[in-house]
């Protein structure tokens, strides 16, 4: 600090705490509404204060299939979105770091082409080509399987360049040494650079757990069988009702359950994940 | 593109090692957006047995279409509300937290977390907040004379979306502002400030011009996010209403393709949307520092 003001620091903290109430209000209304039951929330607006219906609201989605939409019970679908953020995190990292080794470590023909095959998957995002990918997946049979909700997404350019950056600070010195030791290319990958690269794996980990477990457009297209769905899919589902009303008490029960494992990983692993966040994106 | 001085000399293992990452993206990245650029100079007989070359028929159409002219316009509004607005709010707390040394990490912790809720919880969250008859935000707006209705008032849906869409991206924006005001030399802000220039004078005047990078580098990515990202929002929530008032192109891109079945013009629009990504990542890339730099 450079100079001692009392009253604009009170005012930061009056200015922060207040923009902290704003940016929290939907998910503290979303938090009070699902301990209401439908009729309170279609009485008016509502309510400020929890309710009484806590337990019953969110045992009935955990546990019991939502017949009306045609839903697994939440219990079922976390498990489903938990799997694919699992799947499509360990994979990315996977193959982002084997491809950024043979780029760094090895000098071959068409390494420029590999390399800019790779930055190519920046420019092609999902939301561009949703036609023609659906229906490479469906003419591979990959609809409705795990291999048609995770493999397409495992590509990685994002990861891959976090990857290589990071191989390029690692010293020539350490490759020399280990070479004049006799280790091949294999064991200098699993035995230095692997260990080498523990904190960028723990914040990509992060980073890449919350990209998995939020995805919405793909599974939309690649699964129809219900056995499938992901929390995201449930929202959605709960929400498109064509007539009757929308079980409100229930959706902001699901959405509360559907945002807080990411949350609780952003807000405990905040080191990794500001990591992450700032050295994987460009 | 530079390797290391030594490298490993094996030739075959490079491109295993690279193997699955180059089939990945050719069967499922490279493929479809060749699909695409075909499809989008043919048409198909209702039947799918044989297909025209039409040239450039379904683009001359897209551009001719007002209801494509439409969503284009929409998006660039949609796209520059949000921008603007997650940046200056992003700012504003970076700026904040930046003045408070010893609890700024507590403050940190407390903005950053929405970038965690998925899209389309984030546009329900909203959406019930606005909900017309269960909602807290239209019982407040009704005293101020407004009747929220997002189901029939085009503005009202498009304000929906922006704030809930602008909501998600705040922390994103804050994060990169604080690390960009922490590398500002605390000697020029401590040299301004003997000059007698003020903790708002020196933030316009100093912090604010040497943020420039960063500003730029996330105006970009504010604008991809945007226009790629909010998918859910729009179809979880408006769905593209009332009255295509919310229908963004990469949503128009799904109904046209997905739900209409209309190939030719959905592919002729992801060509164009693939045109756009592509100039966004060359700007990114291209004139973009890497890291704020002084």
């Amino acid at each position: 600090m450079v100079e001692n003001r009392p009253f604009l620091t009170f005012l930061t903290h009056a200015f922060l705490i207040l923009g902290f109430l704003v940016v929290a209000l939907p998910v503290y209304v979303a938090i009070t509404a699902s301990t209401h039951d439908i009729s309170t929330l279609m009485s008016g607006p509502v309510p400020l204060l929890p309710g009484s219906h806590f337990i019953e609201n969110y045992s009935t989605i955990l546990t019991s299939a939502s017949a009306a939409h045609g839903l697994p019970n939440y219990s079922h679908m976390a498990l489903n979105s938990l799997v694919m953020a699992l799947v499509i995190t360990a994979g990315k990292i996977a193959i982002s770091i084997l491809s950024a080794f043979a780029i760094v470590y090895f000098r071959f023909p068409f390494r420029q082409l590999a390399f800019w095959i790779i930055f190519v998957t920046l420019m092609l995002p999902v939301e561009v080509r949703i036609m023609p990918t659906y229906k490479i997946v469906a003419d591979l049979g990959m609809l409705n399987s795990w291999a048609g909700l995770t493999v397409p997404l495992i590509a990685s350019a994002t990861a891959t360049f976090l990857f290589r950056q990071f191989f390029m600070t690692v010293p020539d010195e350490l490759l020399e040494a280990a070479r004049v030791d006799g280790a091949g290319p294999l064991k200098f990958f699993r035995d230095i650079l692997l260990p080498l690269s523990r904190t960028n794996i723990g914040a990509l980990c992060v980073i890449l757990f919350i990209y998995g477990w939020v995805q919405y457009l793909w599974p939309l297209l690649v699964t129809t069988d219900p056995g499938y769905y992901t929390l995201m899919m449930g929202m959605k589902r709960m929400v498109t009702v064509q007539d009757g009303v929308i079980e409100w008490h229930l959706v902001m029960a699901g959405s509360v359950l559907a945002m807080l494992p990411p949350i609780l990983v952003v807000v405990f692993m905040q080191r990794l994940f500001i990591r992450g966040l700032t050295e994987t994106e460009k | 593109m530079d390797t290391k001085r030594t490298t490993f000399n094996n030739r075959l293992l490079p491109y295993l090692l690279l193997a699955p990452q180059l089939a990945i993206t050719l069967v499922f990245f490279i493929w479809p957006a060749a699909q695409a650029v075909k499809s989008s100079f043919e048409r198909e007989d209702p039947f799918g047995f044989s297909t025209v070359f039409v040239g450039f028929t379904h683009y001359q159409r897209l551009l001719a279409d007002p209801n494509y002219l439409d969503s284009l316009w929409r998006t660039a509004v949609f796209a520059v509300s949000v921008t603007v607005l997650a940046m200056v709010l992003g700012l504003a707390f970076a700026a904040a937290v930046d003045r408070l040394a010893r609890s700024a990490k507590f403050y940190t912790t407390l903005l950053v977390w929405p970038y965690a809720v998925a899209p389309v919880v984030a546009g329900v969250l909203w959406w019930f907040l606005f909900n017309t008859s269960t909602g807290l935000l239209p019982y407040f707006l009704e005293r101020f004379g407004i009747r929220w209705d997002h189901d029939l008032n085009g503005t009202h849906a498009m304000i929906l979306i922006i704030i809930a869409a602008a909501w998600k991206q705040i922390s994103y924006n804050f994060l990169f502002f604080l690390a960009g005001l922490q590398s500002v030399p605390q000697s020029l802000i401590e040299a301004a400030a003997i000059d007698g220039s003020g903790p708002v004078k020196r933030f316009f005047t100093i912090s604010l011009p040497l943020l420039s990078p960063t500003t730029f580098f996330l105006f970009i990515i504010n604008v991809n996010y945007t226009m790629f990202d909010t998918f859910p929002i729009v179809d979880a929530t408006t769905g593209g209403g009332p009255a295509q008032a919310t229908t963004t192109l990469v949503y128009k891109v799904y109904q046209d393709g997905y739900v209409g079945l209309n190939l030719g013009s959905s592919s002729a629009q992801s060509v164009l949307l693939m045109l756009i990504v592509m100039l966004l990542t060359f700007v990114q890339f291209r004139f973009v520092e890497r890291r704020v730099q002084y």
